[in-house]
């Protein structure tokens, strides 16, 4: 009768322990896990920041950032950033034109005025789309889309920062779409009523009340569809020509900072400064996708805030 | 409220529906803007109706209040008024609806129209993540009035009727969701007074405030009745006895058949005094 009670408070005390150690491995397992992305995203800075050093002491970060030409294996040796930060920034600039009006278009449609399995349907094409390796849609763009601009603009190739921008700013839709859906889902059902019971039609209820409500978030998905298309490598590699010259419009070649590096990597001395100044190509590329994606991601909480009342 | 008591009489003996609607276009005829005649309306969500026979007239300048058990139809019957039920995919609206003698479900209609003349507020308050001055603009904007001086005068008036005025006419640039929960739902309110509506719905206005907004939202509606028709779909009986002036008590008694409208008069005679049995056992709260 004595011994039962200490026997079941001393297996119920082994159970607790037991439990509180269970807990403790797997907290340090999701934090380590957590961690990791956060340690990784800092070693991924450290290690080009230690590679680019070569390149960044001799020639100069400034040097590099605002020269105007690259010509990596003549003599001197040029290493001028600007031809490719300004391809990269035409090509960019193209897809932002062809991704903006048709995502948020495409999104507005999906959210609003479509429904049940259409609208299923739609958001898994969407999700299929992001799904597709560059590579194939750089296929598509050197079967389809430089013949076409080719022909329709005139030219004496159809390799362009217009070809490769049409074929980033496809890419980049699936992003901008299924970010801008969300925003435009969460806005509550109370305010598209509330307009409607003014007197507004459903196209005014989505301008007027609906879009604006979302801004943020549409916002968000479309700097991330930007990152996305600083970002890309494969398409543009295949598309724009890499001519890294200074372009003077988007009908002409040019070389991406991300084409530049996966161009040249493989063919400059290890160690060397060719290999230096693409880290520090690198460095740059890192820092704007960074900036960009850390201004969505503070535009996207501040949305979720705003509706969590 | 002479007019109202011509209506009730009318209201209390439910007539079928074609006595409604004769009765209904002599009276629209000398009466003010801002009446509804309902004759057998139902609603029916895809196959099922929910709601069948409802005649009704709703007097203007008056508050009608329908009460009734939570699924009674109170809130799907006010959504017809305006056509918000139109919103919601496979509704179905039978019977006839005029308001001042024309049919709003008439297929040359635009509800679109109908709802500048119909307002709404809502269960919860709604504004629109603008400023104060913007959401009570909105309709008046909609409806095509630019000019600054006009649209002020609008905003100040509609914050009057609203009662809010006093309160926010130094903050009119304020984000609306700054406002307490009280003051949003009657920042709505003006917002759907700017339009300068007949009739002003509301679907349990207060129910999400708490019992001092309750009480200023009840004072706004008191105010408003020379203005506006209110017709008023609410849970709380003490507050349909103390607002409205006729009473329209609705009952879905199974789920086999659809809701119905019990009775309707006037207040006073409705809590005090009603005719059906129903009435009486759910007033004194032996249901519901």
């Amino acid at each position: 009768m004595a011994v039962t009670p200490t026997h079941k408070a001393g297996r119920r005390l082994g159970r607790a322990t037991r439990r509180r150690a269970v807990e403790a491995v797997v907290r340090t397992l999701i934090y380590a896990a957590g961690l990791l992305s956060i340690v990784i995203l800092a070693a991924i800075a450290i290690f080009l920041v230690v590679e680019a050093r070569q390149s960044i002491g001799e020639i100069g970060l400034d040097k590099m950032l605002s020269g105007t030409q690259w010509f990596p294996t003549g003599t001197p040796k040029l290493f001028g950033f600007l031809p490719l930060i300004v391809g990269t920034l035409a090509v960019t600039g193209v897809a932002v034109v062809v991704f903006v009006p048709i995502g948020i278009g495409a999104s507005v449609f999906i959210s609003e005025f479509s429904a049940g399995w259409f609208k299923e349907g739609m958001k898994s094409v969407i999700e299929f789309m992001a799904a597709v390796p560059s590579v194939v849609y750089g296929f598509l763009g050197v079967a389809v889309v430089i013949p076409w601009v080719k022909a329709t603009f005139s030219l004496t190739s159809g390799m362009t920062a217009l070809t490769g921008g049409l074929v980033l700013g496809i890419m980049s839709l699936p992003t901008v779409i299924s970010i801008s859906e969300d925003a435009l889902h969460a806005v509550p059902d109370a305010l598209r009523q509330g307009s409607l019971a003014l007197g507004n039609t459903r196209w005014q209820t989505v301008y007027k009340v609906v879009v604006p409500s979302a801004s943020s978030g549409i916002f968000a998905g479309v700097m991330l569809g930007l990152g996305r298309a600083i970002g890309e490598t494969m398409a543009v590699l295949m598309l724009t020509g890499n001519a890294a010259v200074m372009p003077t419009s988007v009908f002409e070649s040019v070389r991406t900072m991300t084409g530049t590096i996966a161009a040249e990597m493989g063919e400059v001395v290890y160690g060397g400064q060719h290999y230096s100044v693409l880290f520090s190509v690198g460095l740059v590329l890192f820092a704007i996708t960074f900036l960009i994606n850390l201004a969505a991601d503070l535009v996207l909480e501040r949305q979720r805030k705003r509706w969590r009342r | 409220m002479v007019m109202s008591a011509a209506f009730e009489e009318i209201a209390m003996d439910t007539p079928a529906g074609a006595e409604v609607q004769s009765r209904a276009r002599t009276i629209g005829a000398d009466a003010v803007s801002g009446s509804f005649a309902l004759s057998d309306v139902s609603v029916a969500y895809g196959n099922e109706t929910v709601l069948a026979g409802v005649n009704m007239l709703v007097p203007s300048r008056s508050v009608t209040a329908l009460i009734g058990p939570s699924g009674c139809g109170k809130s799907t019957l006010l959504r017809c008024l305006n056509r918000m039920n139109d919103e919601i995919g496979r509704v179905r609206v039978g019977g006839t609806i005029t308001l001042d003698g024309q049919d709003i479900y008439e297929k040359t209609l635009d509800p679109v129209d109908l709802r500048m003349r119909v307002g709404q507020v809502f269960q919860r308050p709604n504004p629109f993540p603008m400023s104060l001055y913007d959401n009570v603009a909105f309709g008046p904007r909609t409806q095509g009035i630019r000019k600054r001086g006009e649209l002020d005068a609008i905003v100040e008036e509609a914050l009057t009727d609203a009662a809010l005025w006093g309160e926010v006419k130094k903050h009119l640039k304020k984000h609306a969701f700054e406002l307490s929960g009280g003051q949003q739902q009657r920042l709505c309110i003006a917002r759907a007074l700017a339009t300068k509506p007949e009739v002003l719905l509301m679907d349990e206005p207060a129910s999400a405030l708490d019992p001092i907004s309750t009480q200023q939202i009840e004072d706004t509606i008191a105010e408003l009745k020379d203005m506006v028709t209110i017709v008023i779909v609410t849970h709380n009986m003490q507050q349909a006895a103390r607002i409205s002036d006729q009473t329209a008590f609705m009952l879905r008694e199974s789920m086999d058949e659809p809701a119905h409208l019990v009775e309707m008069g006037e207040t006073k005679r409705m809590f005090t005094n009603p005719d059906d049995k129903r009435t009486e056992s759910y007033i004194t709260g032996r249901f519901g």
